[in-house]
């Protein structure tokens, strides 16, 4: 669509602008301001410049919380992604089964976080729990409170159960999008099951897909809530994310300063995979056209 | 010639019909056999749920001393304690105040915005798109301490408001790509012919754009129910007591009480019920707004 250049569409943006200007840019600019300034307590700062910054970068903390958070996010899309697209692709396309399973797999994703951490801390327990039960009885040595593993494959379950749901819903998206006519050209041409996903609806679900891999790495790059209520960021730091270990050191510890920058970083990283999100959005709708 | 004239119409019919029967077979075999991933993954995912429910319906003793797959002593003791409790039910409506004002405010503001962004191009438009774009993907976790100073400073901690204008930090710029998604799936000359026909802008957004957009303005609106609705961290940090939400009531209870597990599981199931009811109305268009109205 060819657009109109008018400079007085800017007044339609300006009710936006303003309140997420209020919400983002002020909040930032304290942030900011913290970043740079060192403090005695009394509401006293001075100008530390920019040594926050330096030592948040070389500190060890830092750096295993950034280490855990990558490793988090890749497990959980090297299980997330196919299993989505396997669960997209053997859903019913018509018929009664349709809304049945489109609302029994977005039921997770409305619940709210600290819900979702409760019932599995609940489920995972080994005393009370369905799962913790379960495990032990088969033998297995199995206590997220005390072992690292253990601790992980729980926060990795949970993620597993909480998101995979949105990785089906845009998958099934981007299948139902495919027209008719192409599966039947793929029959007259004897195409077998492989080379029909291969060629006609993997190409098809690639916006969508992109879609879904961006959302998703970033959902768990700044995951709170559910790790929080389930761990508390334990046993030990093992499953202590970068939002937790901020929230620790800015509200736990009150060390503003380091705080400060570390969010700063943080949020430089968010705004860097932004841009590649935004660009290989845009490309692809611009292929569209 | 009499048998190339057979042959050819034959190996014609061939070529037709015996893919289409192979087709025919694999549906058939598909259909059998594939029903088991989506129905296993959905076992999967509730049985947690069952889980808490099954708890909910239990007393606290029987929790933890019976291990039962169902409840022995059914009861609806935990869910009355929450019913008939101020403290648990106002965490209810404080929730649902601020989630709904939260909605009203993100869409509305949108709603123009997403329009300009459509129909127009104008000075910067790309970059506050984009601007737009990393506020829905700031980690929450960045404006704790901020926000919390920020709305000490104008007296609104502990108010509905605070906390639904905060919520605007992610809500807005998805109501306005959800909301653009739409719009520009609605062809340019629908606007073009109501400006002829003599319509205001304001007459022909209300009466004519909106109804055309009307299921993205509910997935929108659907959008920012369900991320208020979910947000925790933000909410309990903004609120202490009059505005408290009930995810919120819910952890705090549960570490003062000595971990009351009905009630808790009751309580849990109750925050399940809205996101439920809600997903109903807007299941055909769930997908379409996961993928911000851009399939």
């Amino acid at each position: 669509m060819d657009k109109t250049w008018n400079n007085k569409a800017w007044f339609m943006v300006l009710p936006v602008l303003v309140l997420v200007a209020f919400s983002a840019v002020i909040p930032l600019m304290t942030v900011v301001n913290y970043s740079v300034q060192d403090t005695f307590g009394n509401n006293e700062f001075f100008w530390a410049g920019t040594e926050w910054f330096k030592e948040t970068l070389t500190s060890d903390r830092f750096h295993q919380a950034l280490w855990r958070n990558l490793m988090f996010s890749a497990i959980i899309l090297a299980i997330e992604i196919p299993l989505g697209i396997a669960i997209a692709l053997t859903m019913p396309k018509k018929g009664i089964g349709v809304p049945v399973c489109l609302v029994l797999m977005a039921l997770p994703l409305l619940i709210p976080w600290n819900v979702v951490g409760t019932i599995w801390q609940v489920f995972g327990r080994v005393d009370i729990g369905l799962l913790g039960r379960s495990v032990t009885a088969l033998g297995i040595d199995y206590n997220y409170t005390q072992d690292p593993i253990d601790a992980w494959v729980t926060v990795i379950l949970m993620d597993v159960w909480h998101w995979t749901s949105l990785v089906v819903l845009l998958c099934y998206a981007g299948l139902v999008s495919i027209p008719d006519a192409y599966y039947q050209a793929a029959r007259i041409d004897g195409a077998s099951k492989w080379s029909v996903f291969r060629h006609i609806q993997l190409p098809k679900m690639q916006r969508v897909l992109l879609i879904a891999v961006l959302l998703r790495f970033m959902d768990s790059f700044m995951i709170y809530t559910e790790p929080f209520v389930v761990t508390g960021g334990g046993p030990g730091n093992s499953t202590t994310f970068l939002s937790i270990d901020l929230v620790k050191m800015a509200v736990g510890q009150f060390d503003l300063g380091p705080a400060a920058a570390m969010s700063i970083i943080y949020f430089l990283i968010i705004l860097l995979l932004s841009w590649v999100f935004y660009t290989v959005m845009t490309q692809a709708g611009e292929e569209r056209r | 010639m009499t048998t190339d004239a057979s042959t050819l119409p034959r190996t014609g019919a061939e070529t037709k019909t015996r893919p289409v029967t192979i087709g025919a077979v694999r549906s058939s075999q598909r259909s059998r056999y594939t029903w088991l991933v989506p129905t296993l993954y959905i076992i999967f995912l509730l049985l947690p749920i069952y889980w808490l429910v099954n708890m909910s319906f239990k007393t606290t003793q029987e929790i933890l001393s019976v291990f039962s797959l169902w409840p022995q002593n059914f009861t609806v003791q935990n869910y009355v304690v929450i019913l008939t409790d101020p403290s648990w039910y106002n965490g209810y409506i404080n929730s649902m105040t601020y989630v709904a004002l939260n909605t009203v405010i993100s869409v509305s503001v949108a709603l123009p915005a997403a329009y300009a962004f459509s129909r127009y191009r104008f000075l910067g438009d790309k970059h506050l798109f984009f601007w737009l774009l990393t506020n829905r993907m700031a980690p929450p976790a960045v404006f704790v301490l901020p926000f919390f100073q920020l709305y000490s400073g104008f007296g609104l901690i502990d108010t509905h408001i605070a906390v639904a204008i905060a919520h605007c930090l992610f809500n807005v710029p998805l109501a306005v790509w959800i909301l653009e998604g739409f719009m520009s799936g609605v062809p340019k000359e629908i606007d073009e012919t109501a400006y002829i026909d003599g319509y205001s802008f304001p007459k022909f957004f209300v009466k004519i754009f909106m109804p055309l957009i009307a299921s993205g303005i509910g997935v929108a609106a659907f959008f920012c129910f369900m991320f208020s609705w979910v947000e925790l961290l933000i909410a309990r940090t903004l609120t202490t007591t009059d505005a408290k939400p009930i995810a919120a009531t819910m952890t705090r209870t549960v570490s003062a009480s000595g971990l009351d597990w009905g009630v808790l599981a009751a309580a849990g199931v109750l925050t399940i019920i809205p996101g439920a009811l809600v997903i109903w109305f807007v299941r055909n268009y769930i997908a379409k707004g996961f993928a911000l109205g851009r399939v």
